[in-house]
């Protein structure tokens, strides 16, 4: 199942996810990126349905940018968080999407931020959060480690560990893993975790 | 109980005497309404204008209290499939019944289970994606393989089926699942393409054509459309491939396989994977991809066709029977004997 977890350390915020595209039994691909750059300054990083997963992210990160054009400024991390729950609580009595949200983004103002989105709408801003059968272990590793303030090296030997622990222990574990960060200088791919290589077209 | 009741609430005070009581005793066998109704009829032909005076009724009468049977014996969820026709032939007659045939309505499958019956007709026309059909991406192109197997649960309906779809000539469409829901919407992502082209003067991009169509499958989720097709095409970009489902996934990739025999295709095809393949070696990987798919999975089998897409578009280069393909892998060979019979020359 899709491990989704994040954490916010010192002027940053980091997510990673794991990268199966999987159906019953089969897996269809071990690279799908699913962490969304949302614009200069925001992740959204999202499991769930496939099909949801994607047409939602999509229609959010689209409305984030119509913003922008609109309004000449780029939303705030909170606003674009409320705003994505406002449209899962809208939807939710008519057509659900059934997607779990990590949103991660850096303001000026505020810093950086991350905010958990459950599918029914949830919202909370956190300092740590995570989704999926991963959760059940990366949740208490990153209760025992963690600490507000981490340096990125101190974050990435966490989500390491995070990974590790999931590989371990998790029966359908995930090879791959992808990890973002987002920071004053913008939203961007930190590494790949890789055991299972994919072949990928030149 | 209710028939009674219905019964005695309708015929006039009085005269019934032995009619009466032969349809209340029919009454009791209500369980079986077609021979309730029957008897009427019986009765009826054999006594037309008898039994109609004595009831005091017009043969619009006999029509409405046959209608009510109907609907009382709905409620008590009795199998009156047999008399729809014969119901709504009565009922478009008289002025008696406003508010009873004549309310819009629609028909609904009588049966005691109706959402597991919706379930079940879904079952039975959806062929559980029964088949195997493979694409990759590789130097040359895109190489598309299918079966052209048919099932029905455990009939096979056709062994010759086109698993393959031509959108237009330079993309193909792979079909699992429901053929119908495959075909049509192929077709139908075909008009669109060509629209686009028309209005845009020039190709779709296979990343588009994709996108379209897990659109529309996205918008139909959930009211039962099965597809789970492959997207393979050539572009200005290069080869371009797209997995695309009825529930609205859409992937990106460079090898996939779907259908029941795609567990044992993705195996062949894994380890027999290069990038550098050249046209040739790419078809055999296919085909003998698909053959692998067809001798272990009970839903694939018929023909194995390869298709190639290069940049001047697609091109079929084979389709060979799995039968003979076996033969040809593994031919029979003659085994050794342990004793031979030795012909006993005569005394």
């Amino acid at each position: 199942m899709e491990c989704v977890f994040g954490l916010v350390g010192n002027g940053f915020a980091i997510v990673a996810a794991d990268t199966s595209a999987v159906h019953s039994i089969l897996v269809h691909k071990s690279n799908e990126d699913k962490i969304i750059i949302l614009d200069s300054h925001k992740l959204i990083a999202a499991s769930g349905e496939p099909g949801d997963r994607v047409q939602f992210t999509e229609y959010i990160q689209k409305n984030v940018a119509l913003y922008q054009f609109r309004n000449g400024i780029p939303l705030t991390t909170v606003a674009a968080a409320n705003f994505t729950r406002g449209e899962l609580a809208t939807a939710l009595r008519k057509n659900p999407s059934f997607v779990n949200i990590l949103l991660a983004g850096y303001d000026k103002e505020t810093g950086p931020s991350l905010y958990y989105i459950d599918y029914i709408a949830t919202l909370h801003k956190v300092e740590k959060g995570a989704f999926g059968y991963g959760s059940y272990f990366s949740l208490s590793m990153m209760d025992r480690h963690f600490h507000s303030g981490m340096s990125v090296e101190e974050a990435i030997d966490l989500v390491d560990k995070c990974i590790l622990e999931i590989r371990s222990r998790l029966v359908v574990a995930p090879p791959n893993f992808v990890i973002k960060i987002v920071d004053k200088d913008g939203a961007r791919e930190y590494a790949w975790r890789e055991s299972v290589k994919e072949a990928v077209a030149a | 109980m209710g028939i009674r009741a219905i019964l005695s609430s309708h015929l006039p005070n009085g005269q019934f005497g032995r009619h009466s009581l032969c349809l209340a005793a029919v009454g009791r066998e209500h369980k079986k309404l077609p021979t309730l109704y029957f008897d009427i009829y019986r009765f009826s032909k054999q006594f037309p204008p008898l039994l109609l005076s004595i009831f005091g009724l017009s043969a619009s009468d006999l029509c409405s209290f046959s209608f009510l049977f109907n609907l009382s014996l709905k409620i008590m969820k009795l199998d009156t499939s047999g008399l729809e026709s014969a119901a709504s032939l009565f009922g478009a007659s008289s002025e008696l019944f406003d508010g009873f045939a004549t309310a819009p309505s629609f028909e609904l499958p009588v049966t005691n289970d109706f959402d597991g019956f919706q379930k079940e007709a879904i079952q039975m026309v959806k062929p559980a994606k029964g088949t195997t059909t493979l694409a990759f991406i590789f130097k040359e192109g895109v190489m598309v393989a299918a079966d052209s197997r048919a099932s029905m649960g455990g009939y096979i309906s056709s062994q010759s089926v086109k698993k393959i779809i031509e959108i237009n000539p330079y993309m193909l469409g792979t079909m699992a699942g429901g053929a119908a829901d495959c075909q049509f919407w192929h077709r139908n992502l075909g008009i669109k393409c060509r629209l686009h082209e028309l209005a845009n003067k020039r190709r779709i991009s296979v990343t588009g054509a994709s996108k379209l169509l897990a659109n529309i499958l996205y918008s139909y989720r959930g009211m039962g459309l099965s597809v789970g097709t492959m997207i393979a095409g050539w572009d200005e970009t290069g080869p371009g491939l797209y997995y695309v489902d009825s529930e609205g996934g859409r992937l990106k990739g460079t090898r996939f396989s779907v259908g029941s025999g795609s567990p044992y295709a993705y195996g062949v095809l894994d380890s027999g994977y290069r990038y550098d393949l050249s046209i040739e070696e790419a078809a055999e990987l296919a085909r003998r991809a698909i053959y692998h798919a067809t001798f272990r999975d009970g839903a694939s089998g018929g023909v194995a066709s390869v298709y190639y897409v290069g940049p001047n578009g697609w091109k079929k280069l084979s389709g060979d029977d799995v039968g003979e393909l076996h033969y040809k892998y593994y031919p029979v060979m003659p085994s050794t004997v342990e004793q031979e019979m030795v012909e006993v020359s005569g005394a």
